[in-house]
């Protein structure tokens, strides 16, 4: 199962756990079932139906540009990081 | 309407006459009324050097010079660096040592170092670094300028 | 000058990359020829100029144009009246997001102006002599407010603040209470207070920095052309053509395609030229004069009070390392001026400050905060040097408190491939160590500095690259030359190291490419030149279309050769059947009778930019009297993956640390307490000139990025991020003052020595 790494902001709604094993083949269906477990958590990632604009999807490493559409295997790694810039406003 | 000034100078050579009003710098008026964009408007009061001419022998920042002071005087701006026969050593010697990035600034340094060149014909890097103080670039970090014009200096010494 | 270490096996079989052929734009750069934003001249070209708002701080109670309207020679007027409503809603521009109302209400000021020189009014005229004059005739009522001006005192709970709405997001959470801090960020891996018990020796310190500009020579220009169609027409100095097409796009409420943007030759970016300022001023001005073309330059003080600086801001490091040197917890505070919107690069700070080390106890927060200056913007390496400077000072201060070269320090906790960021991905194949013993093992570093009031410095730094979408398009002429769009904007001689993996891709000489950069209807989507993208990406959206050409040439080959495709071969630019052979340009010739032109283009957005890592090492010499700083040797170190066009990964160090330089020594914002901004010259606004720098010598080194089919990395941000605490590190060692203030100007540098004497 995908592993999704929770942000330290978010740990008091998974209690305080900052990694979870968490069933999905894309990223939007792990936030879906981690919904499920810890009520509450999907607003804090999502703005209805996108990633809220602050945060990067980081699947293995590297950001995703497909995001909620970025299909997982499993051992995959899914960080929340915060967007950066990178030279762009 | 401010009334204009009929203007007469040699520009690179060639004779021109114009109409300007006394509030216009020399450099509006190479841009604007001339179509010579050579010289670029970095700040318009004389920090930057992008808009270097030679002025009847003297480097000058176009920016602080009135248009009607030029009447009956010689220019030279970037676009009279090169000849017919083709691009002048300083204009090469960049290319060659990769002296420019974003290019902006390189006309007002190759009008500054041709003038420096006309002076001081071998000069140091200390004095290159000197003379061109008063021209800003912020994409190279100045070592590949000094170098292509310290280069341009040998060669042309070797042709003379 | 320059030495290349690379551990690329395959480097001495390129043909192209690796090797420095003269740029394809050099002659017109050099006769003035070349053609930037400000040097276009349409028939009927009108003039603009902004009206600018003389308060930091203030509500707009009325606006009167009358008398601009009426002045002789003026042919239109506008406000923020004229741009349409939009809601505070985010706008995807690619990857990036802006917030359309801020984003308009920066265009043009509508309620409130929220900083010194925030834009009013636009004016267009028969010259730009009578739009100014025209524009001071505008009558604007203010109902002046005191300013925020500091980052810390902006936080705190009694402070004005800029816009009633904001309340402090935490990840989705909103606060309870108006407050300047738009957004808390935070990190956090393992347990930082376990970390500092366990710690033989703890540094903590502060760090300041002042808000500093991008300082590109050429001022923002655009001019529109807004058809009676409704066709719009802007050429402009631009970083990304497709991305001013999408800001006009929403903030004009246009369809994007009734846009086009023609990128014109651009006189520095740095990050600044990304954001639209004029654009929809000179859109609006064109459509009200009659559709006229308008242009408007901006006025150098108007650049600096008025577009994009970078973040100043306040910076706390806690650090604690064991015996053995070893990094035990690390924790830091980041506070970023946003300027009078959110969006300060605070998270790019976050991600950059402790990204070279491995840290098991980590805890990072950071604070986005509003201030009434101008809307930060990009500037090389965004909210990354603000960082470096506060860790890699705190780094320099532990390892002389551990008795360890500050080298081996770096060398013991550097990170590599399988270690995990403290923002929680794991590293890819990275060159941290390979810098690092580099730089170590440098003539520089290994030469002896003597002399009073001397000492070297160094400095580590990290930058993450961006990958993005990029477009290409290719055509071969029939003398064996090959046309190729793209839509990167060449700042620094991209067209031609794009044009280079193209060449090499199919064995060609880089002059045989005829490299033109494209406007937003010639070509496929392109972001734009910044995040060290364009020799990547651009790059990959270039080798893409040459496996596609060179599948469609072996195919025309096996036609003239009435042969199976699978028995041609091609090698070097040759194509080879049997004992036959054809030059790629011999087939370039053919290729009428063999069914007519080839063309191909591509696509890409690639993920695995690779990041790039920076060893810096800086000697100075300290005048006692005066406290200026005189630069004596500098070196830079840095992994670029595969250096395409060498004397440009080069030019792109040495640019990176001319203004690193500045921002460490000389730049910066000084605002007086009314809030206007004092220094808005480049007199006094002082950048670094030849007499201030010597030579910079530059070590290139080289750890493929497996994400790239030459292992390019990006390289032309993460030389800005080493120099200032390199400088400030070396000025410890020369004069025993740890300078935790930037700029580190003669005059804080003598007060710091005259409170060390006592």
């Amino acid at each position: 199962m995908p592993i999704v790494w929770i942000p330290s902001l978010l740990r008091d709604l998974t209690n305080g756990q900052k990694s979870l094993s968490i069933k999905g083949d894309t990223v939007r269906q792990v936030i879906e079932n981690l919904e499920r477990e810890y009520p509450g958590i999907k607003e804090r990632l999502c703005d209805g139906d996108h990633m809220r604009p602050s945060i990067s999807i980081v699947v293995d490493g590297h950001t995703s540009t497909l995001k909620l559409r970025h299909r997982l295997h499993e051992s995959s790694e899914v960080h929340f990081v915060i967007s950066i810039s990178g030279g762009k406003s | 309407m401010n009334k204009k000034i009929r203007v007469q100078a040699t520009i690179n050579g060639e004779e021109f006459e114009f109409l300007c009003e006394p509030r216009q710098s020399l450099l509006e008026v190479l841009r604007e009324t001339l179509g010579l964009t050579g010289a670029k408007e970095g700040c318009n009061n004389g920090n930057c050097g992008a808009c270097n001419v030679i002025l009847d022998g003297a480097l000058v920042n176009s920016c602080l010079v009135l248009a009607v002071e030029i009447d009956g005087c010689n220019v030279t701006t970037i676009e009279g660096i090169a000849t017919p026969q083709g691009l002048h050593p300083l204009q090469q010697k960049f290319i060659a040592h990769a002296a420019l990035q974003c290019g902006f600034c390189t006309p007002g340094f190759i009008v500054a170092s041709k003038a420096l060149l006309d002076q001081i014909p071998n000069p140091s890097e200390s004095e290159v670094r000197q003379w061109l103080a008063g021209n800003l670039c912020r994409c190279t970090g100045y070592d590949r300028i000094v170098r292509a014009v310290m280069d341009a200096a040998q060669s042309q010494e070797k042709t003379l | 000058m320059t030495t290349n270490l690379s551990v690329d096996e395959k480097k001495d079989v390129y043909g192209v990359i690796g090797k420095n052929p003269l740029r394809h734009d050099g002659t017109d750069k050099v006769t003035g020829r070349a053609q930037y934003g400000a040097d276009i001249r349409l028939p009927g070209m009108l003039y603009g100029a902004m009206l600018r708002s003389p308060h930091a701080h203030a509500r707009i109670l009325s606006i009167d144009t009358s008398k601009a309207e009426a002045y002789s020679g003026v042919r239109a007027v506008v406000t923020a009246k004229d741009l349409p409503d939009v809601e505070s809603k985010i706008a995807e521009l690619g990857e990036g997001t802006i917030n359309l109302l801020h984003q308009s209400n920066n265009v043009m000021a509508k309620d409130k102006v929220l900083y010194f020189g925030h834009a009013i009014a636009g004016v267009a005229a028969i010259n730009a002599h009578v739009a100014e004059e025209a524009a001071a005739l505008i009558k604007v009522e203010y109902e002046v407010l005191p300013p925020v001006l500091d980052v810390r005192k902006a936080m705190q709970h009694d402070s004005p603040i800029l816009l009633d709405g904001m309340r402090t997001d935490e990840l989705g959470k909103k606060g309870d209470y108006p407050s300047n801090i738009a957004a808390h960020y935070q990190a956090q891996v393992g347990d930082v207070e376990k970390g500092f018990q366990d710690a033989a020796v703890i540094v903590e310190r502060e760090f300041f920095t002042s808000m500093v500009h991008q300082g590109y020579i050429e001022p923002q220009n655009a001019t529109a052309q807004h058809n009676p169609d409704g066709q719009i027409t802007i050429w402009c100095s631009t970083q990304g053509a497709f991305g001013v097409r999408e800001q006009v796009a929403e903030i004009l409420q246009i369809p994007i395609s009734k846009i086009r943007v023609i990128p014109m030759e651009i006189g520095g970016g740095f990050g600044g030229k990304i954001g639209v300022y004029l654009e929809p001023v000179v859109v609006l001005l064109s459509r009200k004069s009659g559709h006229r073309p308008v242009k408007m330059t901006m006025s150098r003080s108007d650049v600096l009070a008025a577009t994009g600086p970078t973040s100043g801001s306040y910076v706390k490091v806690k650090m604690g390392a064991d015996a053995n040197g070893m990094i035990a917890a690390a924790q830091a505070m980041l506070a970023y001026e946003a300027g009078a919107y959110p969006g300060s690069p605070v998270g790019a700070g976050m991600g950059v400050i402790f990204a070279p080390y491995r840290i098991e106890n980590a805890l990072i927060d950071g604070y986005d905060v509003l201030v009434n200056k101008p809307r930060t913007a990009a500037y090389r390496a965004p909210g990354g040097t603000n960082a470096a400077f506060a860790c890699e000072s705190v780094i320099d201060e532990l390892s002389e408190k551990l008795g360890m070269d500050p080298f081996d320090f770096r060398l013991l906790n550097g990170a590599k491939e399988g270690d995990r960021r403290v923002d929680g991905p794991v590293y890819d194949r990275i060159g941290f160590l390979e810098t690092l013993e580099a730089a170590k093992n440098s003539p520089h570093y290994r030469a002896q500095l003597e002399g009073p009031n001397r000492g070297r410095g160094v400095a580590g730094g990290f930058w993450f690259n961006y990958g993005g979408k990029s477009s290409a398009s290719v055509s071969v002429n029939s003398d064996g030359t090959v046309s190729l769009l793209t839509g990167s904007v060449d700042i620094g001689g991209t067209r031609t190291s794009v044009a280079m993996q193209l060449a090499e891709g199919l064995g060609i000489p880089a002059e045989s490419i005829r490299p033109v950069v494209a406007d937003t209807d010639s070509v496929g989507y392109t972001e734009g030149t910044y995040g060290s993208r364009t020799t990547f990406a651009t790059g990959w959206a270039v080798y893409e279309v040459g496996k596609q050409l060179k599948e469609k040439l072996l195919e025309r080959a096996a036609t003239i050769w009435e042969t199976e495709l699978d028995q041609i071969r091609f090698e070097h630019g040759i194509f080879l059947f049997d004992d036959k052979q054809m030059t790629f340009a011999e087939l370039a010739s053919r290729l009428d009778e063999t069914g007519g032109p080839v063309v191909a283009s591509a696509a890409v957005r690639p993920e695995q930019s690779g990041p790039a890592f920076a060893a810096h090492i800086v000697d100075v010499e300290v005048d006692p009297e005066t406290g200026k700083v005189q630069i004596l040797r500098y070196t830079a170190v840095q992994d670029a993956g595969k250096a395409i066009y060498p004397d440009y990964v080069e030019s792109q160090m040495q640019g990176g640390v001319a203004q690193g330089v500045g921002w460490a020594l000389n730049e910066e914002y000084l605002y007086d307490d009314q809030g206007r901004l004092v220094n808005s010259s480049l007199l006094d606004y002082r950048m670094p000139v030849a007499l201030d720098l010597p030579m910079i010598d530059t070590i290139l080194v080289e750890v493929p990025n497996p994400g790239h089919p030459y292992g390019v990395r990006g390289v032309g941000e993460v030389p800005i991020i080493p120099p200032p605490a390199a400088l400030v590190n070396a000025i410890y060692r020369a004069m025993g003052v740890r300078m935790n203030i930037l700029p580190a100007t003669p005059a804080r540098v003598v007060a710091e020595l005259n409170k060390q004497k006592g």
